[in-house]
């Protein structure tokens, strides 16, 4: 990828975690750890990937996205006021009565949203479905599917797994299909490895008849490259095992099950935003005295704090 | 006209709505041979799709079709589909999906199988979602009709149909229309709602009743959700007594439904007919004298209903 595409992007993921924090941080709940580790990913397929039109969400041709991991729909929120859905002023609407910012994605509140999703090991199936239909109408769309590594506990994603690579064969196999898994290693209660180890998870998919790649899904390049490896397998669908860090680019979030579901303060969300900035504490005010943009989101942040 | 099983209607209609709606799909789970999609399958092979016992990712892969511009049909045994109520809540009504849920075998008729293959409870779970009605028709001509309405259906839509023969009970110039219920034989002392496979037996129980000097109106309830308010109104104002008739649980099915209403708009006595517990095997004959679905077993519940 040239260094300008990889700086864009670096500067859109990093714009993404900041309106991730601010939007949790004002809906008082939600789930920061997996929107984190998933933002990454988003960042690509949105910012230089998929094909779509905010101005036409039902674009028979568009490419589609379904976050199976619903409950990180904020990670999804922030890449599609980025690219134009709506305003960035709706995201700290989330959560609120009559926001079309549902704690988990609705589809028809919020144009551009798939499908329904938040209700575990879903997802895929549906993704299927899309693919194929797709696939019998000959268009050109891919779908593209992220579940977490906690969902891939449900028995659907099983189900979903071993019919994904049969399905629509021999005429329409699902080859635009590309599933990622934010494999982040933490769910609600603990670490995966602890409740309910997945291990392992690439030679299962691989078991299943998918092409499967692993990367870091937290490296632009890499996730670029496995989404162009993955456009070009054809007869069956792509697994992507991503490895994420839960909570990534916030020191006290990382890889600490704590903030799986639970919104920061006021205070902890202002820390966040100055450490995905990658700003020391030190340097901070002058920070903000140059980035008006900033300085005004944690003013509306340190508002909170006196409600 | 022959007695058919709604199953077999719908096989038949499906086959003659492929052939003009290319957006028709089937998806299966291993039971395409009992829910009578095979025939469909056989005429588009590359239209329906057998994903294995796997209920659940049927479901969902039919609301991705759907959400493509498909109008898929999702079949299973009533008690199966029912049981993935959680994939139907959000992949297909929260996801306000076009998909067509069928649900076969309904009720204690399918006899010698037993409980664990009987639908009984799916009328009471699936009532509860927001946007999904709910058609069990009574025989071929209602069966036919409503396929074809299903098609034209903007959103989901669950079909109750059944294993066994249905006798024909629609007038021959019935037309099926999506939330009204159908008056099969006028009377005045009692309301007989029916809904599937038990409509029959009213109008035979009606005819006894009659011998015993009982007017009873049957009204066919093809349409569980939404009810026909104004008609069944009409009918309980009139007769002052209702009594519900299916081949379901008593809680949550069309008694449930009919309670509720009448309740709210028009508090009238109400006596549900229908299964308690949990079935069993048995002959179908011998299971419907048990519950009192027979037209003997139900005259007799009529006649103790009106004299209390």
């Amino acid at each position: 990828m040239p260094s300008a595409d990889l700086a864009r992007l670096q500067s859109v993921a990093r714009d993404c975690r900041v309106q991730i924090i601010r939007m949790l941080t004002h809906a008082g709940s939600g789930h920061p750890g997996g929107s984190l580790s998933v933002i990454d990913i988003l960042t690509v397929l949105f910012g230089a990937r998929m094909r779509y039109d905010p101005k036409r969400p039902d674009w028979p041709d568009r490419d589609r996205f379904i976050l199976s991991k619903g409950h990180c729909v904020p990670a999804l929120y922030a890449l599609m006021a980025k690219v134009g859905y709506f305003p960035e002023s709706l995201l700290i609407t989330l959560r609120k009565l009559g926001s079309p910012l549902q704690g988990h994605p609705d589809r028809v509140m919020l144009p551009g949203i798939e499908a329904a999703t938040g209700s575990l090991g879903q997802g895929l199936s549906m993704a299927m479905g899309i693919a194929l239909g797709l696939r019998l109408d000959r268009r050109p769309s891919r779908v593209y599917c992220v579940i977490g590594d906690g969902e891939s506990q449900e028995g659907q994603v099983w189900e979903a797994a071993m019919e994904a690579p049969k399905l629509g064969q021999p005429d329409h196999p699902l080859d635009n299909l590309c599933v990622f898994l934010d494999y982040n290693g933490i769910q609600l209660d603990d670490f995966v490895k602890k409740v309910l180890d997945l291990e392992p998870v690439v030679e299962k998919w691989k078991a299943f008849g998918w092409a499967v790649i692993e990367i870091d899904g937290h490296d632009l390049t890499q996730i670029t490259k496995a989404l162009d490896q993955a456009e070009a397998i054809k007869g069956r669908p792509t697994f992507i095992v991503a490895h994420t860090v839960k909570g990534k680019s916030v020191s006290f979030m990382e890889n600490n099950p704590e903030w799986h579901g639970k919104a920061p303060k006021p205070q902890e969300g202002i820390r966040a935003i100055r450490e995905i900035l990658g700003v020391a504490e030190g340097d901070w005010a002058g920070y903000l005295d140059r980035h008006p943009e900033t300085a005004a989101i944690v003013r509306e942040l340190g508002a909170l704090e006196k409600k | 006209m022959p007695a058919k099983a709604s199953r077999a209607a719908f096989g038949e209609a499906l086959l003659e709505l492929g052939a003009q709606d290319p957006r028709i799909v089937t998806v299966d789970a291993d039971l395409s041979k009992s829910t009578m999609t095979a025939a469909f399958a056989k005429a588009y092979p590359g239209r329906a799709f057998n994903v294995g016992i796997a209920e659940s990712n049927m479901i969902g892969i039919g609301a991705g079709l759907a959400l493509a511009g498909k109008i898929p049909f999702v079949c299973s045994f009533a008690c199966f589909v029912a049981g993935r109520f959680e994939t139907i809540r959000m992949s297909v009504a929260y996801t306000r999906a076009n998909v067509k849920i069928v649900g076969t075998h309904a009720g204690i008729a399918i006899g010698e199988d037993g409980y664990s293959q009987m639908g009984l409870e799916d009328i009471a779970c699936l009532r509860a979602l927001p946007n999904v009605p709910i058609i069990q028709p009574a025989d071929e001509t209602e069966t036919k009709q409503a396929i074809a309405y299903a098609v034209e259906h903007q959103g989901p839509l669950y079909l109750r149909l059944t294993r066994q023969n249905l006798e024909p009970v629609s007038p021959p110039d019935y037309r099926f229309q999506f939330g009204k219920a159908v008056v099969l034989r006028p009377g005045s002392d009692v309301t007989i709602l029916a809904s599937g496979g038990p409509v029959f037996n009213c109008l035979k129980a009606a005819e006894k009743l009659e011998g015993e000097g009982v007017k009873a109106e049957v009204i066919n309830v093809a349409c569980i959700k939404p009810l026909d308010e104004e008609l069944l109104v009409r009918s309980a104002s009139r007769t002052g007594r209702v009594m519900t008739v299916e081949d379901h649980s008593i809680w949550g099915g069309l008694g449930g439904a009919v309670s509720e209403l009448l309740a709210e708009v028009h508090p009238t006595p109400v006596k549900r007919l229908g299964v308690q517990g949990f079935g069993e095997s048995g002959d179908p004959k011998g299971l419907y004298a048990k519950h009192g679905l027979d037209p003997e077993g139900i005259a007799r519940s009529v006649m103790k209903f009106l004299s209390c």
